[in-house]
C-alpha cells in the first residue's frame, strides 16, 4: 500500500507506480471532481494542487508524489464551497456543461494563491484549460471578482434563495 | 424499505432521482432506484463516493404527480420533470421557469428531475420529444410544457375550490399559496396536491402572455450551479455502480474497416484485466477493474484490423472531388428565383470566389461514455445523451430485447454539441460489451484519441459564388453551388429524397421562419452537388449554417469591395425585404460604433467585419473588432453580437450561450481541422486539434433583443456569424480574405 496525502487525510491505495495520480484520485480514491479530458496534459480538466502549484494530475505518475507532499483536489478547495471562487463563480453562473470547471477552479485557485491581485495578462497566463461551451468570459469575470478587484461581474444574475423545506 | 416496496415505488415513481437544485443537495444524477440505494451503501462503506442526493426519503411514500410534468409534495417542494437533456445550455433552467412560470409556485422551492425514455415509451409519449438538438429545447416544447404548469395550476386552484366550495374562478394562487378572497381563505400546494392529482386535467388551458411573466423572462442564475463548483456533479465518465468493471475500446482506425484479430493471451496478465472482447464487427473492448487498466491493457493489445476499401483514402483526393462539383453539370436547387445562370452570363462584371470548410470533431470535454448492465431479460444503460429515446432504440437494438425491457437513464452532459445526438454508436458498443459479461455493469469509457478519430464530423463542403453586377455596380445574379458532404445521406438517408438533402440550405432558404437567406436577388441560384467523402458526418454544433454563413458573409463583403460600397450599405441595400435580418444587423453595428473609426488598441489600428444570418428560428449579426500586428499576429478584441429569438425566457443565460458560441465558431476558425491519411483521421488530441484558449477570448457585448411573435433557439446561431465577423475583420484590417479554413494555414502577415 501507497500512501498520498489527499485533502487534509492520508489515503492508502495500492495502483501500480506508473499509474497517473489522476486515476488513483478518481478509482482508487473515489475522487471523480477531477476530471480525464485529454490524457496527454492539454486541457486542465485534471488539474489538482500539489504543495500549493497546479499539476495536471492526468501525465504525473503517483510514484513522482511523495507522502509528505499535500495534495488538494476540487473536493478539497473548501469543504463547504466558501473558498471565494466557488462562490464567484456561482454567483456568476461560470458552468456551462461544468465538466472542466473543477480544473478551470483549481487552476484559478492556484493563481490567486501567486497572485491575489492578477492582472488580465496574469489571467491569461495562468488559465490555460480547455473549455469547449465557452465560459473564458465568465471565468475571467469571475477571478476579478474573487480577487476583489471588481465588485460583481455586471451580469445581474438573480439568485432566489433555495427553501430548505 | 424492502426490496418489493422498492420496485413497487419504481413501478408507480418515475426512477428518475436527479434532482437539481440550487441548495446544492441535488447530484443532478439518476440512477435506477435499486442501484441507487446499492451504490450509496457500497459507497458509504467503502469510504469513497459518495452520492450527493436529495432527500426524497423513500420510505415515506411518493406523492403521486399532478401532471406529468409537475410533482408537489407536502412540504412543498415542488419537482419539475425536464424531457431534454442538460448539456450546459440552460435548457433545463429554462424550461423550468417555463413551467413554474404558468404554475405560479414558488421558484425557492423548484427542483427538476429527468423523466426516463422508458417511462415516456409506457406513458404513450407524454413527455414528447426528448430529442435535445437544433437549438430545438425551448422553442419546440414551450407551448406543451407551458400548458403542463398551467394545467397543473388550476387542478391545484380547483382542488382547493372544492374544498372550500367556492368557485374556481374565484380563487387565485401566487408563489404556491392558493386564496379565496372573499372568505380571506388560504391553503397551500402541498396540502391539496394529492386531491388534485386525483381530478381530470382541464380541457381549455390558457396561457399567460408573455408581457405578465414574473419567471421567464428573468435573469434567474441556473438551478444546477453548485455541484458545477465542488466536483459534487456525477457525470456519466464519473458513475460508479456496485461490481462495476471498466472498458476502454479501440475500433478500426479507417471508418468502414473490421475488426481481424486481437491476441487476448497477451494482455490476460496484466493488472486487473477481467477479459478482451470483439466490439459488433469493428472494435475490441479490453474490460478490467479500472480503467486506467483497461486502457493500459488495450494499448498493449495486438490488434489485426481489415482495413477494407478506404483504405487508401487521402484528403487530397476528397479536395478534388469536392472542386470538381464546384462545375458539375448535376446540382440540387434549393432556392432559386428568376434565371441566375442566364443573367450572370450577361452581368457587366463578375465577382467570383471559391471558399472550403474543412471535417471538425465535435470534442466534447467529456469523452463518449456509457454504462451498461445486461441480462437475459433486461438491459438498463446509463449514459449522457442528446436523446434518451434514440439512446433507447440503441440499446434494445444491441440488448436484442424489446425497449420495453430495455431502460436508460440520462446523466447531464459534459458537452454535447450534436455529436450525443442522432447516432448513439457509443452506447451500441457499451451494451455489446455488456452482453459479453451478463449481469455485470460495465462502464465504457472513450480514450480522448478514441474520441478524436471516432466521430461524427462536421461536414466537409465547398461553395463556388458568382455574382453578376449590371453597369452600375448593382448586384443582379447570384450562383451559389455548395460542392460536398451531406449529413443526412451519412445518418438518415432514408430523409434523402431524389438527392436532395434540405439540410444542405441552411441560411440560404427560400423565406420561411427558419434558416431564411436575408438577401434580394433577383436572379439567384442556390445549389447543392453532392459529394460525400467515407469520413462519417454528423450534426455539429451550429451544423451547415456555420459554413454557408461564412461563404455568404464573406462573399457579400467581396461584392462590396469590389463595387467601392461600404459593407453595411450594401447589406442594407440588399436586406430591405428582410427587416428581422436587417435589424439584428443594424443594432450590432451601431452598437459597435460602424462607421465610426475604432480606438487603437495598444498602438495598433483596429478594424471591423460584420455578419448575419438566420437559423434557427432566431436572427443573429455580430460586429468583430481585430488588429493584426506587424507578424500577422491576429487578436480579436470585441464583438458586439444581436440576437432577435422571438421570446427570451433566461436572457443571462442567452448571453452564456452566445459568448461560448464565439468560442466554439472561433475555434472552428481559427483551428478545427480534421484530415484523413490513409482512410483514417490524423489529429488524435487537443495537441493536434487545438481549440480557442482564454487568451484568446474577446470581449463580448450581447444584445438580446426579442421581437415576439416567435419562438427562436440560442445554443447555436451565433456560432455561424462568429467566423465571418472576424473575417471580414481581417480583411479589413490586411487586404488578405482567407477563404479555406482554418486560418491557421494562411499566413496574415504583411
Amino acid at each position: 500500500m501507497a500512501r498520498l496525502n489527499v485533502n487534509g487525510q492520508v489515503r492508502e491505495h495500492d495502483a501500480e507506480p506508473d499509474t497517473p495520480l489522476l486515476w488513483v484520485l478518481r478509482e482508487q480514491l473515489g475522487l471523480t471532481g477531477t476530471k480525464y479530458g485529454c490524457g496527454v496534459a492539454q486541457c486542465g480538466s485534471c488539474t489538482v494542487h500539489i504543495d500549493g502549484a497546479p499539476v495536471r494530475s492526468c501525465v504525473l505518475p503517483v510514484s513522482a508524489v511523495q507522502p509528505s507532499q499535500t495534495i488538494i483536489t476540487i473536493e478539497g478547495l473548501s469543504p463547504q464551497g466558501t473558498n471565494a471562487l466557488q462562490k464567484a463563480w456561482v454567483e456568476n453562473d461560470v458552468p456551462q456543461c461544468g465538466y472542466c470547471q473543477s480544473g478551470m477552479l483549481m487552476a484559478a485557485a492556484a493563481l490567486l494563491k501567486n497572485k491575489p491581485r492578477p492582472s488580465d495578462a496574469d489571467i491569461d497566463a495562468a488559465m490555460t484549460n480547455i473549455c469547449r461551451c465557452g465560459t473564458y468570459n465568465r471565468v475571467r469575470a469571475a477571478i476579478k471578482q474573487a480577487a476583489g478587484e471588481t465588485e460583481s461581474a455586471g451580469l445581474d444574475i438573480v439568485h432566489v434563495t433555495r427553501s430548505a423545506s | 424499505m424492502t426490496e418489493i416496496d422498492r420496485d413497487r415505488a419504481r413501478a408507480v415513481q418515475p426512477q428518475a432521482l436527479g434532482h437539481t437544485e440550487a441548495d446544492g443537495q441535488g447530484s443532478g444524477l439518476q440512477l435506477n432506484r435499486r442501484e441507487f440505494l446499492g451504490a450509496a451503501g457500497a459507497s458509504v462503506a467503502a469510504g469513497s463516493l459518495v452520492f450527493g442526493f436529495a432527500t426524497r426519503a423513500a420510505g415515506q411514500g411518493m406523492p403521486p404527480e399532478v401532471n406529468a410534468w409537475v410533482v408537489v409534495q407536502p412540504d412543498e417542494r415542488v419537482i419539475i420533470r425536464i424531457a431534454r437533456s442538460e448539456m450546459g445550455q440552460g435548457t433545463l433552467t429554462g424550461l423550468a421557469q417555463l413551467v413554474a412560470e404558468e404554475l405560479d409556485c414558488d421558484w425557492a422551492r423548484v427542483s427538476t428531475e429527468y423523466p426516463t425514455p422508458g417511462q415516456n415509451l409506457a406513458r404513450q409519449r407524454v413527455w414528447g420529444n426528448f430529442s435535445t438538438g437544433g437549438s430545438r429545447g425551448i422553442r419546440e416544447s414551450q407551448d406543451y410544457v407551458r400548458k403542463g404548469g398551467a394545467a397543473a395550476r388550476m387542478m391545484l386552484v380547483q382542488a382547493a375550490a372544492d374544498e372550500w366550495k367556492v368557485p374556481a374562478a374565484e380563487c387565485s394562487a401566487a408563489a404556491g399559496v392558493i386564496t379565496h378572497g372573499a372568505s380571506n381563505r388560504r391553503t397551500t400546494y402541498g396540502k391539496v396536491a394529492a386531491v388534485a392529482a386525483k381530478l381530470s386535467p382541464p380541457t381549455d388551458v390558457k396561457l399567460k402572455h408573455p408581457n405578465d411573466w414574473k419567471l421567464a423572462g428573468k435573469r434567474l442564475a441556473r438551478l444546477d450551479t453548485i455541484d458545477k463548483t465542488n466536483g459534487k456533479q456525477i457525470y456519466g465518465a464519473d458513475l460508479q455502480l456496485p461490481g462495476m468493471l471498466n472498458a476502454s475500446i479501440r475500433a478500426c482506425p479507417v471508418f468502414g474497416g473490421k475488426l481481424k484479430a486481437f491476441d487476448a493471451a497477451k494482455v490476460a496478465s496484466m493488472p486487473g484485466v477481467k477479459k478482451v472482447v470483439p466490439v459488433g464487427d469493428n472494435a475490441v473492448a479490453v474490460v478490467a477493474d479500472t480503467w486506467w487498466h483497461a486502457h493500459k491493457a488495450l494499448l498493449a493489445l495486438p490488434i489485426e484490423w481489415d482495413l477494407g476499401a478506404n483504405a487508401n483514402a487521402q484528403q487530397a483526393a476528397f479536395n478534388a472531388m469536392l472542386r470538381a462539383g464546384l462545375d458539375a453539370e448535376q446540382a440540387v436547387a434549393g432556392n432559386s428565383q428568376g434565371n441566375a445562370k442566364e443573367a450572370l452570363a450577361g452581368a457587366a462584371r463578375r465577382v467570383e470566389a471559391i471558399y472550403a470548410y474543412p471535417h471538425q470533431n465535435h470534442a466534447t470535454m467529456e469523452p463518449m461514455n456509457a454504462t451498461a448492465k445486461w441480462t437475459r431479460e433486461r438491459c438498463e444503460v446509463w449514459t449522457p445523451t442528446q436523446n434518451g429515446e434514440g439512446a433507447l432504440a440503441a440499446t434494445a437494438e444491441a440488448a436484442g430485447l424489446p425497449p420495453a425491457q430495455c431502460e436508460v437513464y440520462k446523466i447531464h452532459l459534459g458537452g454535447g454539441f450534436g455529436r450525443r445526438g442522432a447516432v448513439h454508436d457509443w452506447v451500441r458498443q457499451a451494451v455489446q460489451i455488456a452482453r459479453q459479461l451478463p449481469g455485470t455493469p460495465v462502464k465504457l469509457l472513450w480514450s480522448r484519441e478514441e474520441d478524436m478519430t471516432h466521430g461524427l464530423y462536421h461536414p466537409i463542403t465547398q461553395c463556388k459564388l458568382s455574382a453578376g453586377l449590371d453597369a452600375q455596380g448593382k448586384l443582379q445574379a447570384l450562383h451559389i453551388r455548395i460542392s460536398g458532404q451531406s449529413i443526412l445521406a451519412g445518418i438518415f438517408p432514408q430523409n434523402v429524397r431524389d438527392g436532395r438533402d434540405p439540410v444542405v440550405f441552411q441560411g440560404l432558404n427560400a423565406g420561411g421562419t427558419e434558416a431564411a437567406f436575408g438577401y434580394s436577388v433577383p436572379n439567384l441560384l442556390i445549389d447543392h452537388a453532392m459529394r460525400n467523402p467515407h469520413v462519417p458526418p454528423g450534426f455539429w454544433r451550429g451544423v451547415n449554417l456555420n459554413q454557408n454563413t461564412i461563404y455568404i458573409e464573406c462573399f457579400i463583403d467581396e461584392i462590396a469591395h469590389a463595387t467601392g460600397k461600404d459593407p453595411l450599405a450594401l447589406r442594407r441595400e440588399l436586406m430591405t425585404a428582410h427587416p428581422r435580418h436587417l435589424a439584428v444587423l443594424n443594432a450590432a453595428a451601431e452598437r459597435a460604433g460602424w462607421g465610426k473609426p475604432a480606438s487603437d488598441v495598444n498602438g495598433q489600428k483596429v478594424f471591423r467585419g460584420l455578419a448575419q444570418t438566420h437559423g434557427f428560428g432566431s436572427y443573429v449579426a455580430a460586429c468583430a473588432e481585430v488588429s493584426v500586428d506587424m507578424d500577422g499576429v491576429l487578436k480579436v478584441h470585441r464583438i458586439v453580437a444581436a440576437t432577435d429569438c422571438g421570446h427570451a425566457v433566461n436572457p443571462q443565460q442567452i448571453e452564456a450561450q452566445v459568448e461560448g458560441s464565439f468560442v466554439y465558431g472561433l475555434s472552428a476558425m481559427l483551428y478545427g481541422e480534421c484530415t484523413v491519411k490513409d482512410g483514417a483521421i490524423e489529429q488524435k488530441n487537443f495537441d493536434s486539434y487545438p481549440v480557442m484558449r482564454l487568451h484568446e477570448m474577446p470581449k463580448v457585448e450581447t444584445i438580446v433583443m426579442p421581437s415576439g411573435g416567435f419562438w427562436g433557439g440560442v445554443g447555436e446561431p451565433t456560432i455561424a456569424v462568429a467566423a465571418p465577423a472576424v473575417l471580414n475583420a481581417v480583411f479589413a484590417a490586411t487586404g488578405k480574405r482567407i477563404r479555406e479554413l482554418p486560418l491557421r494555414h494562411h499566413s496574415l502577415k504583411a
